[in-house]
């Protein structure tokens, strides 16, 4: 496990989907807002063009960065992308998506992403601190804020062990404290907006704040205007194109419990 | 055969409770208010072979179900609604986690949905409402479940959307596979024609068991599931490595084996999470079609 007991401030990136646009927005904010570590949580390609355009900004900005379902599936050459989706619209679409992703997605950094770990540890300020995709026991798992009570956190962090947790893969950000000031924190994702009808996306900076880690996520606005226009020029469906030009989801929509789908336009 | 399937001597594979995660109560037993056709336990108004569970004895496995972190709890019949103590039952479990009703919507008397919808709002975790309906017009589900279920159904849907629910219907394949992606868009179409824009729909595969072995056939002897199958299989397709379920004679492994001998493991949680035999034959379906039973399992056969 590495000390980050000289780090009292790191960025979260949940995410990308290949958003290479707002990718470099959101490590210029992070570093502007004094962020001494970044780190990615995985599923660096999906829905956006140009999936190439996003490794080198990680690797030039030395981003640590974990596998998600969707890197796991392009360094392992699977049929899919492991989003665990079960209606037949939604993996119609999570196949345009990753059959574009990995025709697009060269050999060596198909590769590279062979090469992520699952998890990253670490300690600030004495806490244990555990990065993963979708959750520590499960990469491409569901944890939705309507469909995750306390309790099974509490043991997820224990068994696990854990101070705190933080997980993308879902989409939507939202975070908990937990009992012994524990905590679980979704941070959202660069790749599309969270639902709520506005183009911003969103990345999650974490502070020690008198021995407690603190969350805050933190709005990124980019040009999503060129990055629905490169989609286009790709021939990437309308639908994605729809979703980062209003901010509400068109795809991927039966995954959603009630509270979160309602929350949504579609 | 009996109801649940002979368990096998050939072989017996054994799936290890991963961890409890999805905790299921029988909370109305196989008492229900219609007698479908197709029903997997032979639910109907005089079978009492399975009884209610009243709100004290949910509660005591609430509570026992937390050191254990489960995640999700779903609410079975029979028809759950026939039980008085179901809207204080889902007002405390949504206290604790998100829940999941199985109900025919024909029997909401007066104030269930308002009480529902009230409910819902004091919790900040998802009640999913799954409605049973087989299939998009009265001429394909009244057949199975009954004359008149399909007008009284969609009129507990209307009601339920009407209140800001986005109900789940749920359908048993009783067509040809090709014909799923049509059944799927005409009960869609139909659905937002009545008004609710974003229908929810999934179709679970029929398990030839109870009622169902008689309208159609039972398991052919071959069909369980063998060790060898169990190689390379991920065990998480199974309910059995993460499910469990509450009746009135204790816990049973699933909601689909209440009656299959073998199933019943004990009174309390922690004396249900030993490894199960999946040797029964429904068993089998679940093996082919995942995990069924779930919201978010399996849906459609086609798209496996």
């Amino acid at each position: 496990m590495n000390s980050h007991d000289k780090r009292s401030k790191i960025a979260l990136f949940g995410g990308i989907y290949s958003n290479y646009l707002a990718l470099e927005v959101a490590i210029n904010d992070a570093r502007s807002r004094g962020a001494q570590e970044l780190y990615c949580l995985g599923d660096l390609g999906a829905f956006g063009p140009h999936p190439d355009r996003v490794f080198p900004l990680l690797r030039e900005n030395e981003v640590n960065t974990l596998a998600g379902n969707y890197d796991d599936s392009l360094a392992r050459g699977l049929e899919d992308c492991q989003c665990g989706y079960t209606d037949p619209r939604d993996n119609h679409f999570a196949r345009i998506s990753y059959r574009y992703t990995f025709e697009n997605t060269s050999k060596e950094n198909k590769e590279w992403l062979g090469r992520l770990p699952q998890e990253i540890r670490f300690e600030i300020g004495g806490q244990k601190v555990l990065l993963c995709h979708g959750s520590p026991r499960r990469m491409n798992e569901f944890l939705w804020e309507s469909t995750t009570p306390d309790h099974f956190l509490d043991k997820l962090l224990r068994d696990h062990e854990a101070d705190a947790v933080f997980a993308t893969h879902t989409g939507i950000k939202w975070s908990r404290r937990l009992s012994g000031n524990k905590l679980f924190a979704n941070v959202g994702v660069l790749g599309r907006p969270a639902n709520d009808g506005a183009p911003q996306v969103w990345y999650t900076l974490v502070e020690m704040h008198d021995s407690v880690l603190e969350v805050t996520s933190v709005p990124v606005s980019y040009d999503h205007v060129s990055l629905a226009r490169e989609m286009h020029a790709e021939g990437l469906p309308d639908e994605f194109i729809a979703t980062i030009e209003t901010g509400w989801w068109t795809t991927c929509l039966e995954v959603l419990p009630m509270k979160e789908r309602l929350r949504g336009k579609w | 055969m009996n109801s649940g399937g002979q368990p096998s001597r050939r072989s017996q594979p054994l799936v290890e409770l991963q961890s409890l995660e999805e905790l299921w109560f029988q909370v109305s037993g196989t008492l229900c208010n219609l007698s479908c056709t197709h029903c997997f336990i032979s639910c109907n108004p005089k079978n009492d072979s399975f009884g209610f569970l009243d709100l004290e004895t949910v509660r005591r496995y609430l509570a026992e179900s937390r050191a254990l972190g489960v995640k999700e709890y779903y609410f079975t019949g029979g028809e759950p609604f026939l039980n008085h103590d179901m809207l204080p039952i889902l007002d405390e479990t949504l206290q604790l986690g998100p829940a999941s009703v199985l109900t025919n919507a024909t029997v909401f008397r007066g104030n269930t949905i308002a009480e529902l919808r009230r409910i819902t709002q004091r919790s900040s975790y998802s009640l999913e409402i799954r409605v049973s309906i087989d299939g998009y017009e009265a001429a394909m589900n009244d057949p199975l479940r009954g004359k008149g279920t399909f007008a009284a159904a969609m009129k507990g849907v209307d009601q339920l959307v009407e209140a800001g629910f986005l109900p789940i219907i749920t359908m048993v394949q009783t067509w040809p596979e090709e014909k799923t992606l049509e059944v799927f868009t005409r009960f869609a179409g139909e659905l937002r024609r009545r008004g609710y824009s974003r229908p929810r729909i999934k179709i679970l595969p029929a398990l030839r068991i109870g009622m169902e072995e008689s309208r159609t056939h039972g398991y052919l002897p071959e069909e369980r599931i063998t060790t060898e199958m169990m190689e390379g299989y991920d065990p998480n397709d199974l309910l059995c490595s993460h499910s469990r379920i509450v009746t009135d004679r204790g816990v049973a492994v699933c909601p689909i084996l209440i009656e299959a001998p073998g199933a019943h493991l004990g009174k309390r949680l922690a004396d249900s999470l030993q490894p199960f035999p999946v040797v029964h034959s429904a068993c089998y379906t679940c093996y082919l079609y995942g995990t069924i039973c779930a919201n978010t399992g399996a849906t459609l056969g086609a798209d496996r």
